[in-house]
Protein backbone atom coordinates (compact mmCIF):
# COMPACT_ATOMS: atom_id res chain seq x y z
CA UNK A 1 0.00 0.00 0.00
CA UNK A 2 1.29 3.44 -0.86
CA UNK A 3 2.03 5.80 1.97
CA UNK A 4 -0.51 8.29 0.58
CA UNK A 5 -3.19 5.66 0.86
CA UNK A 6 -2.05 4.88 4.37
CA UNK A 7 -2.28 8.54 5.39
CA UNK A 8 -5.69 8.82 3.77
CA UNK A 9 -6.91 5.73 5.62
CA UNK A 10 -5.59 7.09 8.91
CA UNK A 11 -7.39 10.40 8.35
CA UNK A 12 -10.59 8.67 7.28
CA UNK A 13 -10.58 6.40 10.33
CA UNK A 14 -10.01 9.42 12.60
CA UNK A 15 -12.89 11.27 10.94
CA UNK A 16 -15.26 8.32 11.29
CA UNK A 17 -14.16 7.91 14.92
CA UNK A 18 -14.82 11.60 15.56
CA UNK A 19 -18.20 11.48 13.85
CA UNK A 20 -19.16 8.38 15.84
CA UNK A 21 -18.26 10.08 19.12
CA UNK A 22 -20.00 13.31 18.10
CA UNK A 23 -23.18 11.49 17.15
CA UNK A 24 -23.08 9.50 20.40
CA UNK A 25 -22.58 12.72 22.39
CA UNK A 26 -25.43 14.50 20.73
CA UNK A 27 -27.62 11.40 20.92
CA UNK A 28 -27.77 12.02 24.68
CA UNK A 29 -28.96 15.57 23.99
CA UNK A 30 -31.52 14.51 21.40
CA UNK A 31 -32.70 11.65 23.60
CA UNK A 32 -33.58 14.17 26.28
CA UNK A 33 -35.10 16.60 23.80
CA UNK A 34 -37.21 13.91 22.14
CA UNK A 35 -38.28 12.54 25.52
CA UNK A 36 -39.31 16.04 26.54
CA UNK A 37 -41.19 16.77 23.32
CA UNK A 38 -43.09 13.49 23.49
CA UNK A 39 -44.05 14.28 27.08
CA UNK A 40 -45.15 17.85 26.14
CA UNK A 41 -42.12 19.41 27.80
CA UNK A 42 -39.32 21.56 26.39
CA UNK A 43 -36.21 19.68 27.54
CA UNK A 44 -32.73 21.02 28.27
CA UNK A 45 -32.43 24.59 27.00
CA UNK A 46 -30.26 26.45 29.52
CA UNK A 47 -26.68 25.43 28.54
CA UNK A 48 -25.92 27.34 25.37
CA UNK A 49 -28.39 28.21 22.61
CA UNK A 50 -31.31 25.73 22.74
CA UNK A 51 -29.29 23.73 25.28
CA UNK A 52 -26.78 22.58 22.67
CA UNK A 53 -23.89 22.65 25.16
CA UNK A 54 -25.72 20.28 27.53
CA UNK A 55 -23.65 17.20 26.50
CA UNK A 56 -20.45 19.12 27.30
CA UNK A 57 -21.84 20.09 30.70
CA UNK A 58 -22.77 16.45 31.36
CA UNK A 59 -19.32 15.24 30.30
CA UNK A 60 -17.66 17.85 32.51
CA UNK A 61 -19.77 16.73 35.42
CA UNK A 62 -18.91 13.06 34.85
CA UNK A 63 -15.19 13.77 34.53
CA UNK A 64 -15.00 15.72 37.77
CA UNK A 65 -16.98 13.28 39.90
CA UNK A 66 -15.14 11.00 42.28
CA UNK A 67 -13.86 7.91 40.46
CA UNK A 68 -15.10 5.41 43.01
CA UNK A 69 -14.16 1.73 43.03
CA UNK A 70 -15.96 -0.50 45.58
CA UNK A 71 -13.65 -2.11 48.15
CA UNK A 72 -14.73 -5.71 47.56
CA UNK A 73 -14.72 -5.49 43.78
CA UNK A 74 -12.23 -7.00 41.38
CA UNK A 75 -10.45 -3.76 40.57
CA UNK A 76 -8.75 -4.71 37.32
CA UNK A 77 -11.92 -6.15 35.80
CA UNK A 78 -13.96 -3.27 37.21
CA UNK A 79 -11.87 -0.87 35.14
CA UNK A 80 -11.68 -3.23 32.16
CA UNK A 81 -15.47 -3.58 31.81
CA UNK A 82 -16.37 -0.10 30.54
CA UNK A 83 -13.16 -0.06 28.50
CA UNK A 84 -14.18 -3.18 26.59
CA UNK A 85 -17.72 -1.89 26.09
CA UNK A 86 -16.38 1.35 24.63
CA UNK A 87 -13.63 -0.24 22.51
CA UNK A 88 -15.93 -2.81 20.95
CA UNK A 89 -18.60 -0.20 20.26
CA UNK A 90 -16.20 2.11 18.42
CA UNK A 91 -14.59 -0.76 16.48
CA UNK A 92 -17.76 -1.90 14.80
CA UNK A 93 -18.22 1.10 12.51
CA UNK A 94 -14.98 0.29 10.63
CA UNK A 95 -16.52 -1.78 7.83
CA UNK A 96 -19.65 0.25 7.22
CA UNK A 97 -19.65 1.95 3.80
CA UNK A 98 -20.73 5.51 4.55
CA UNK A 99 -20.44 6.48 0.89
CA UNK A 100 -19.35 5.39 -2.55
CA UNK A 101 -16.13 6.50 -4.27
CA UNK A 102 -14.75 10.03 -4.49
CA UNK A 103 -12.44 11.02 -7.37
CA UNK A 104 -9.77 13.51 -6.29
CA UNK A 105 -6.83 14.23 -8.68
CA UNK A 106 -7.48 10.99 -10.54
CA UNK A 107 -7.19 9.05 -7.29
CA UNK A 108 -10.06 6.87 -6.15
CA UNK A 109 -11.05 7.40 -2.53
CA UNK A 110 -13.46 4.87 -1.10
CA UNK A 111 -15.52 6.17 1.78
CA UNK A 112 -15.13 3.05 3.89
CA UNK A 113 -12.45 2.41 6.49
CA UNK A 114 -11.79 -1.27 5.75
CA UNK A 115 -13.20 -3.25 2.88
CA UNK A 116 -13.37 -6.89 3.99
CA UNK A 117 -15.28 -9.58 2.15
CA UNK A 118 -16.88 -10.71 5.42
CA UNK A 119 -18.06 -7.26 6.58
CA UNK A 120 -21.37 -8.51 7.94
CA UNK A 121 -19.69 -11.21 9.98
CA UNK A 122 -17.17 -8.68 11.30
CA UNK A 123 -19.94 -6.38 12.54
CA UNK A 124 -21.81 -9.24 14.19
CA UNK A 125 -18.71 -10.71 15.75
CA UNK A 126 -17.60 -7.39 17.21
CA UNK A 127 -21.08 -6.38 18.39
CA UNK A 128 -21.56 -9.69 20.19
CA UNK A 129 -18.23 -9.13 21.95
CA UNK A 130 -19.87 -6.08 23.52
CA UNK A 131 -21.70 -8.29 25.97
CA UNK A 132 -18.32 -9.08 27.55
CA UNK A 133 -18.09 -5.44 28.61
CA UNK A 134 -21.40 -5.67 30.44
CA UNK A 135 -20.72 -9.14 31.85
CA UNK A 136 -17.24 -8.29 33.16
CA UNK A 137 -18.43 -4.99 34.62
CA UNK A 138 -21.44 -6.59 36.28
CA UNK A 139 -19.43 -9.47 37.71
CA UNK A 140 -16.52 -7.36 38.91
CA UNK A 141 -18.84 -5.04 40.88
CA UNK A 142 -19.43 -7.84 43.43
CA UNK A 143 -23.05 -6.76 43.71
CA UNK A 144 -26.05 -9.04 43.29
CA UNK A 145 -28.05 -6.52 41.31
CA UNK A 146 -25.16 -5.84 38.96
CA UNK A 147 -24.63 -9.55 38.41
CA UNK A 148 -28.34 -10.10 37.74
CA UNK A 149 -28.32 -7.28 35.21
CA UNK A 150 -25.20 -8.67 33.55
CA UNK A 151 -26.66 -12.17 33.33
CA UNK A 152 -29.83 -10.75 31.86
CA UNK A 153 -27.80 -8.82 29.30
CA UNK A 154 -25.80 -11.90 28.33
CA UNK A 155 -28.76 -14.26 27.97
CA UNK A 156 -30.82 -11.62 26.15
CA UNK A 157 -28.05 -10.90 23.65
CA UNK A 158 -27.43 -14.57 22.96
CA UNK A 159 -31.15 -15.26 22.48
CA UNK A 160 -31.71 -12.40 20.07
CA UNK A 161 -28.49 -12.88 18.13
CA UNK A 162 -29.92 -16.17 16.84
CA UNK A 163 -33.03 -14.58 15.38
CA UNK A 164 -30.95 -11.66 14.08
CA UNK A 165 -28.53 -13.99 12.32
CA UNK A 166 -31.36 -16.03 10.83
CA UNK A 167 -33.11 -12.92 9.50
CA UNK A 168 -29.77 -11.85 8.05
CA UNK A 169 -29.35 -15.15 6.19
CA UNK A 170 -32.36 -14.28 4.02
CA UNK A 171 -30.61 -11.07 2.95
CA UNK A 172 -27.38 -12.97 2.25
CA UNK A 173 -29.30 -15.50 0.14
CA UNK A 174 -30.52 -12.64 -2.03
CA UNK A 175 -27.27 -10.77 -2.35
CA UNK A 176 -24.92 -13.74 -2.37
CA UNK A 177 -22.21 -11.75 -0.60
CA UNK A 178 -21.03 -11.04 2.93
CA UNK A 179 -19.35 -7.78 1.95
CA UNK A 180 -21.27 -4.75 3.11
CA UNK A 181 -20.01 -2.76 0.14
CA UNK A 182 -21.35 -5.33 -2.33
CA UNK A 183 -24.67 -5.49 -0.49
CA UNK A 184 -24.84 -1.71 -0.75
CA UNK A 185 -23.93 -1.69 -4.45
CA UNK A 186 -26.64 -4.21 -5.28
CA UNK A 187 -29.29 -1.84 -3.91
CA UNK A 188 -28.51 0.91 -6.44
CA UNK A 189 -31.17 3.53 -6.94
CA UNK A 190 -34.42 2.56 -5.28
CA UNK A 191 -33.87 -1.20 -5.47
CA UNK A 192 -33.64 -1.50 -1.70
CA UNK A 193 -33.73 -4.80 0.16
CA UNK A 194 -36.67 -3.65 2.30
CA UNK A 195 -39.02 -4.20 -0.68
CA UNK A 196 -38.02 -7.88 -0.79
CA UNK A 197 -37.48 -8.51 2.93
CA UNK A 198 -40.19 -6.70 4.94
CA UNK A 199 -40.61 -9.55 7.42
CA UNK A 200 -36.86 -10.00 7.73
CA UNK A 201 -36.49 -6.29 8.40
CA UNK A 202 -39.10 -6.30 11.18
CA UNK A 203 -37.33 -9.25 12.83
CA UNK A 204 -33.95 -7.57 12.42
CA UNK A 205 -35.30 -4.31 13.84
CA UNK A 206 -36.75 -5.99 16.93
CA UNK A 207 -33.49 -7.88 17.47
CA UNK A 208 -31.50 -4.67 17.04
CA UNK A 209 -33.54 -3.14 19.88
CA UNK A 210 -32.74 -6.15 22.05
CA UNK A 211 -29.04 -6.16 21.11
CA UNK A 212 -28.58 -2.51 22.03
CA UNK A 213 -30.47 -2.98 25.33
CA UNK A 214 -33.03 -0.36 24.44
CA UNK A 215 -36.63 -0.14 25.60
CA UNK A 216 -38.74 -2.30 25.38
CA UNK A 217 -35.85 -4.71 25.91
CA UNK A 218 -33.83 -2.73 28.47
CA UNK A 219 -34.12 -5.38 31.16
CA UNK A 220 -30.37 -5.42 31.90
CA UNK A 221 -30.65 -1.87 33.19
CA UNK A 222 -34.19 -1.72 34.53
CA UNK A 223 -34.03 0.91 37.23
CA UNK A 224 -37.00 -0.25 39.25
CA UNK A 225 -36.00 -3.88 39.67
CA UNK A 226 -32.21 -3.80 39.47
CA UNK A 227 -31.22 -0.26 40.58
CA UNK A 228 -29.59 0.29 37.21
CA UNK A 229 -28.46 -3.25 36.41
CA UNK A 230 -24.87 -3.97 35.45
CA UNK A 231 -23.73 -0.39 36.08
CA UNK A 232 -25.20 -0.06 39.58
CA UNK A 233 -21.75 0.34 41.19
CA UNK A 234 -20.35 2.59 38.50
CA UNK A 235 -19.98 6.34 38.74
CA UNK A 236 -18.14 9.20 37.09
CA UNK A 237 -16.74 8.66 33.60
CA UNK A 238 -16.78 4.86 33.83
CA UNK A 239 -20.57 5.07 33.97
CA UNK A 240 -20.31 7.63 31.18
CA UNK A 241 -18.40 5.10 29.08
CA UNK A 242 -21.17 2.52 29.48
CA UNK A 243 -23.86 5.01 28.53
CA UNK A 244 -21.70 6.25 25.67
CA UNK A 245 -21.14 2.72 24.38
CA UNK A 246 -24.89 2.22 24.33
CA UNK A 247 -25.39 5.26 22.12
CA UNK A 248 -22.54 4.22 19.81
CA UNK A 249 -24.18 0.81 19.53
CA UNK A 250 -27.43 2.51 18.52
CA UNK A 251 -25.54 4.47 15.86
CA UNK A 252 -23.89 1.31 14.54
CA UNK A 253 -27.14 -0.66 14.60
CA UNK A 254 -28.81 2.17 12.67
CA UNK A 255 -25.97 2.22 10.14
CA UNK A 256 -26.14 -1.57 9.68
CA UNK A 257 -29.91 -1.48 9.20
CA UNK A 258 -29.59 1.36 6.71
CA UNK A 259 -26.90 -0.59 4.82
CA UNK A 260 -28.62 -3.96 4.80
CA UNK A 261 -32.22 -2.95 4.17
CA UNK A 262 -32.47 0.70 3.19
CA UNK A 263 -29.94 0.90 0.38
CA UNK A 264 -27.00 2.42 2.31
CA UNK A 265 -25.78 5.47 0.34
CA UNK A 266 -28.17 4.82 -2.58
CA UNK A 267 -31.06 7.17 -3.14
CA UNK A 268 -33.86 7.31 -5.72
CA UNK A 269 -33.06 8.90 -9.10
CA UNK A 270 -29.31 8.79 -8.49
CA UNK A 271 -28.67 7.68 -12.08
CA UNK A 272 -30.76 10.59 -13.38
CA UNK A 273 -28.59 12.94 -11.28
CA UNK A 274 -25.43 11.32 -12.63
CA UNK A 275 -26.66 11.68 -16.21
CA UNK A 276 -27.65 15.31 -15.70
CA UNK A 277 -24.06 16.43 -15.04
CA UNK A 278 -21.84 16.29 -18.15
CA UNK A 279 -18.37 15.97 -16.53
CA UNK A 280 -18.13 12.33 -15.33
CA UNK A 281 -15.73 13.10 -12.45
CA UNK A 282 -17.91 15.91 -11.09
CA UNK A 283 -21.01 13.78 -11.60
CA UNK A 284 -19.46 10.92 -9.64
CA UNK A 285 -18.39 13.19 -6.80
CA UNK A 286 -21.77 14.96 -6.56
CA UNK A 287 -23.63 11.64 -6.51
CA UNK A 288 -21.26 10.28 -3.85
CA UNK A 289 -21.63 13.32 -1.61
CA UNK A 290 -25.43 13.30 -1.90
CA UNK A 291 -25.19 9.57 -1.16
CA UNK A 292 -23.27 10.26 2.06
CA UNK A 293 -25.97 12.74 3.05
CA UNK A 294 -28.64 10.13 2.25
CA UNK A 295 -26.81 7.54 4.35
CA UNK A 296 -26.62 9.86 7.35
CA UNK A 297 -30.26 10.90 6.89
CA UNK A 298 -31.25 7.23 7.07
CA UNK A 299 -29.04 6.69 10.12
CA UNK A 300 -30.55 9.70 11.90
CA UNK A 301 -34.07 8.53 11.09
CA UNK A 302 -33.28 5.18 12.67
CA UNK A 303 -31.74 6.83 15.73
CA UNK A 304 -34.88 8.93 16.04
CA UNK A 305 -36.95 5.77 15.75
CA UNK A 306 -34.96 4.14 18.57
CA UNK A 307 -35.70 7.10 20.84
CA UNK A 308 -39.30 7.42 19.70
CA UNK A 309 -39.94 3.77 20.65
CA UNK A 310 -38.17 4.22 23.97
CA UNK A 311 -40.61 6.91 25.05
CA UNK A 312 -43.65 5.00 23.80
CA UNK A 313 -43.41 1.37 24.88
CA UNK A 314 -43.13 -0.04 28.38
CA UNK A 315 -40.62 -2.76 29.29
CA UNK A 316 -41.20 -6.49 28.73
CA UNK A 317 -41.36 -8.96 31.53
CA UNK A 318 -38.38 -11.31 31.41
CA UNK A 319 -40.34 -14.46 30.49
CA UNK A 320 -42.16 -12.50 27.77
CA UNK A 321 -38.82 -11.41 26.40
CA UNK A 322 -37.54 -14.96 26.22
CA UNK A 323 -40.82 -16.21 24.76
CA UNK A 324 -40.74 -13.56 22.05
CA UNK A 325 -37.16 -14.36 21.17
CA UNK A 326 -37.28 -18.14 21.12
CA UNK A 327 -40.91 -19.02 20.32
CA UNK A 328 -41.83 -16.28 17.88
CA UNK A 329 -38.88 -14.53 16.28
CA UNK A 330 -36.76 -17.61 15.51
CA UNK A 331 -39.62 -19.58 13.83
CA UNK A 332 -40.59 -16.42 11.92
CA UNK A 333 -37.00 -15.95 10.79
CA UNK A 334 -36.85 -19.57 9.58
CA UNK A 335 -40.15 -19.05 7.77
CA UNK A 336 -38.63 -15.96 6.18
CA UNK A 337 -35.66 -18.00 4.97
CA UNK A 338 -38.03 -20.55 3.42
CA UNK A 339 -40.08 -17.83 1.73
CA UNK A 340 -36.94 -16.16 0.38
CA UNK A 341 -35.63 -19.47 -0.94
CA UNK A 342 -38.97 -20.16 -2.59
CA UNK A 343 -38.99 -16.69 -4.07
CA UNK A 344 -35.50 -17.12 -5.54
CA UNK A 345 -36.48 -20.53 -7.02
CA UNK A 346 -39.66 -19.06 -8.47
CA UNK A 347 -37.74 -16.18 -10.02
CA UNK A 348 -35.23 -18.58 -11.64
CA UNK A 349 -38.10 -20.75 -12.91
CA UNK A 350 -40.15 -17.90 -14.37
CA UNK A 351 -37.41 -15.76 -15.89
CA UNK B 1 -78.17 -15.17 45.18
CA UNK B 2 -80.59 -12.35 44.44
CA UNK B 3 -78.72 -9.40 42.90
CA UNK B 4 -79.17 -6.08 44.71
CA UNK B 5 -79.58 -4.18 41.45
CA UNK B 6 -79.66 -4.96 37.76
CA UNK B 7 -76.64 -2.80 37.10
CA UNK B 8 -74.01 -5.49 37.55
CA UNK B 9 -72.31 -6.47 34.32
CA UNK B 10 -71.21 -9.93 33.33
CA UNK B 11 -67.51 -9.84 32.50
CA UNK B 12 -65.75 -12.56 30.60
CA UNK B 13 -62.11 -12.78 29.60
CA UNK B 14 -62.06 -12.84 25.84
CA UNK B 15 -59.25 -14.51 23.94
CA UNK B 16 -57.24 -12.01 21.96
CA UNK B 17 -57.70 -12.11 18.21
CA UNK B 18 -54.75 -12.83 15.94
CA UNK B 19 -54.11 -9.16 15.08
CA UNK B 20 -54.25 -8.29 18.78
CA UNK B 21 -51.76 -10.99 19.58
CA UNK B 22 -49.37 -9.69 16.92
CA UNK B 23 -49.10 -6.50 19.02
CA UNK B 24 -47.58 -4.58 16.10
CA UNK B 25 -50.82 -2.70 15.21
CA UNK B 26 -51.09 -1.62 18.85
CA UNK B 27 -47.43 -0.59 18.83
CA UNK B 28 -48.00 1.53 15.71
CA UNK B 29 -51.05 3.07 17.37
CA UNK B 30 -48.97 4.00 20.39
CA UNK B 31 -46.24 5.43 18.20
CA UNK B 32 -48.71 7.69 16.38
CA UNK B 33 -50.00 8.97 19.72
CA UNK B 34 -46.52 9.86 20.94
CA UNK B 35 -45.67 11.43 17.57
CA UNK B 36 -48.76 13.62 17.85
CA UNK B 37 -47.52 14.80 21.23
CA UNK B 38 -44.07 15.40 19.74
CA UNK B 39 -45.49 18.12 17.48
CA UNK B 40 -47.88 19.59 20.04
CA UNK B 41 -47.38 23.15 21.24
CA UNK B 42 -45.63 23.10 24.61
CA UNK B 43 -47.32 24.79 27.56
CA UNK B 44 -44.05 25.63 29.32
CA UNK B 45 -43.41 29.26 30.31
CA UNK B 46 -39.67 30.04 30.41
CA UNK B 47 -40.00 31.67 33.82
CA UNK B 48 -37.24 34.23 34.34
CA UNK B 49 -37.51 35.46 30.75
CA UNK B 50 -41.27 35.12 30.39
CA UNK B 51 -43.93 35.49 33.03
CA UNK B 52 -47.45 34.22 32.97
CA UNK B 53 -49.93 36.92 32.11
CA UNK B 54 -51.82 37.80 35.29
CA UNK B 55 -55.48 38.53 35.67
CA UNK B 56 -56.46 42.19 35.94
CA UNK B 57 -57.81 41.56 39.45
CA UNK B 58 -54.56 39.86 40.58
CA UNK B 59 -53.49 41.04 44.05
CA UNK B 60 -49.74 41.35 44.25
CA UNK B 61 -47.25 43.50 46.13
CA UNK B 62 -48.53 46.62 47.95
CA UNK B 63 -47.78 50.12 46.75
CA UNK B 64 -48.33 53.45 48.54
CA UNK B 65 -49.58 55.84 45.91
CA UNK B 66 -48.70 59.49 45.35
CA UNK B 67 -51.11 62.07 43.99
CA UNK B 68 -50.75 64.09 40.77
CA UNK B 69 -48.30 66.52 42.41
CA UNK B 70 -46.16 63.71 43.71
CA UNK B 71 -47.24 64.03 47.37
CA UNK B 72 -47.92 60.89 49.39
CA UNK B 73 -51.65 60.24 49.69
CA UNK B 74 -51.47 58.25 52.94
CA UNK B 75 -52.70 60.13 55.99
CA UNK B 76 -51.97 57.42 58.55
CA UNK B 77 -55.59 57.02 59.58
CA UNK B 78 -54.96 53.37 60.47
CA UNK B 79 -58.08 52.02 58.78
CA UNK B 80 -56.01 49.60 56.71
CA UNK B 81 -54.34 48.24 59.85
CA UNK B 82 -57.77 47.79 61.47
CA UNK B 83 -59.18 46.10 58.37
CA UNK B 84 -56.23 43.78 58.01
CA UNK B 85 -57.31 40.25 59.12
CA UNK B 86 -53.71 39.09 59.38
CA UNK B 87 -52.50 42.12 61.36
CA UNK B 88 -49.69 42.63 58.92
CA UNK B 89 -49.78 46.45 58.79
CA UNK B 90 -48.28 48.82 61.39
CA UNK B 91 -47.65 52.53 61.15
CA UNK B 92 -46.74 55.59 63.19
CA UNK B 93 -48.37 58.92 62.38
CA UNK B 94 -46.65 62.28 62.34
CA UNK B 95 -47.61 65.93 61.77
CA UNK B 96 -46.63 67.63 58.56
CA UNK B 97 -44.10 70.49 59.11
CA UNK B 98 -44.12 73.78 57.23
CA UNK B 99 -42.50 73.40 53.84
CA UNK B 100 -43.38 69.76 53.48
CA UNK B 101 -46.63 70.39 51.56
CA UNK B 102 -45.09 69.00 48.42
CA UNK B 103 -44.18 65.75 50.15
CA UNK B 104 -47.41 64.88 51.98
CA UNK B 105 -50.92 65.70 50.82
CA UNK B 106 -52.66 65.86 54.21
CA UNK B 107 -51.58 67.49 57.44
CA UNK B 108 -51.06 64.11 59.05
CA UNK B 109 -48.85 61.55 57.41
CA UNK B 110 -47.23 58.15 58.04
CA UNK B 111 -43.73 58.50 59.46
CA UNK B 112 -43.24 54.76 59.25
CA UNK B 113 -45.45 52.31 57.40
CA UNK B 114 -44.59 48.62 57.50
CA UNK B 115 -46.22 45.59 55.90
CA UNK B 116 -45.06 42.18 57.06
CA UNK B 117 -45.11 40.14 53.88
CA UNK B 118 -44.93 36.87 55.83
CA UNK B 119 -48.19 37.73 57.63
CA UNK B 120 -49.97 39.34 54.71
CA UNK B 121 -52.51 37.08 52.99
CA UNK B 122 -53.01 39.44 50.03
CA UNK B 123 -56.77 39.62 50.65
CA UNK B 124 -57.00 43.24 49.51
CA UNK B 125 -59.09 44.46 52.48
CA UNK B 126 -56.59 47.32 53.11
CA UNK B 127 -57.22 48.49 49.57
CA UNK B 128 -60.97 48.53 50.21
CA UNK B 129 -60.65 50.21 53.61
CA UNK B 130 -58.45 53.10 52.47
CA UNK B 131 -60.46 56.36 52.25
CA UNK B 132 -57.65 58.22 50.47
CA UNK B 133 -56.99 55.69 47.67
CA UNK B 134 -53.42 55.45 48.96
CA UNK B 135 -52.73 51.71 49.14
CA UNK B 136 -53.16 49.29 46.28
CA UNK B 137 -52.11 45.73 45.56
CA UNK B 138 -50.30 45.88 42.24
CA UNK B 139 -51.17 43.48 39.44
CA UNK B 140 -47.64 42.94 38.15
CA UNK B 141 -45.38 42.41 41.18
CA UNK B 142 -45.04 39.68 43.77
CA UNK B 143 -43.00 39.65 46.98
CA UNK B 144 -39.82 37.80 45.98
CA UNK B 145 -38.25 35.01 48.03
CA UNK B 146 -35.61 36.12 50.56
CA UNK B 147 -33.22 34.47 53.00
CA UNK B 148 -33.89 36.49 56.19
CA UNK B 149 -37.18 37.02 57.99
CA UNK B 150 -36.36 40.69 58.61
CA UNK B 151 -36.22 41.33 54.92
CA UNK B 152 -39.89 40.47 54.58
CA UNK B 153 -40.92 43.54 56.61
CA UNK B 154 -41.37 46.09 53.88
CA UNK B 155 -40.94 49.71 55.03
CA UNK B 156 -41.81 52.93 53.29
CA UNK B 157 -38.58 52.76 51.31
CA UNK B 158 -39.88 49.78 49.39
CA UNK B 159 -43.61 50.51 49.47
CA UNK B 160 -43.94 54.13 48.34
CA UNK B 161 -44.35 54.65 44.67
CA UNK B 162 -41.20 56.22 43.21
CA UNK B 163 -41.36 59.89 42.15
CA UNK B 164 -41.90 60.40 38.49
CA UNK B 165 -39.01 62.87 38.17
CA UNK B 166 -38.24 62.30 34.53
CA UNK B 167 -41.79 62.48 33.32
CA UNK B 168 -42.36 64.99 30.53
CA UNK B 169 -45.71 66.47 29.69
Amino acid sequence: MESVDLIYKAIYILVIFGITLLIATYSTYFERKIAAFIQDRVGPNRAGPAGLLQPLADAGKLFFKEDFIPAKSNKALFILGPGIAMLVATMSSAVIPFGDMLMVDGREIWLQAIEVNIGVLYVFGVVSLGVYGLMIGGWASNNKFSLLGAIRAASQNISYELAMGLSLIAVLMMTGSLSLREIAEQQAGFNWNIWYQPLGFVIFLICAFAETNRTPFDLPESEAELIGGYHTEYGSMKLGMYLFAEYINIFVASAVMATLYFGAYNFPFMENLRAAISDPVVANNVVTLVGVAAMFAKIFLFIFFFMWVRWTLPRFRYDQLMKLGWNILIPLAILNILLTGGGIMLKDYLF
Amino acid sequence: MEPLSNRSKKVAQKDMTFTERMYLPAVVQGLTITLKHFFKKKATIQYPEQTRERSSVWRGLHVLKRDEQGAERCTACGLCAVACPAEAITMTAGERKKGEEGLYREEKYAVTYEVNMLRCIFCGLCEEACPKAAIFLQDDKIAPARFERDEFIYGKDRLVEPLKTTETK
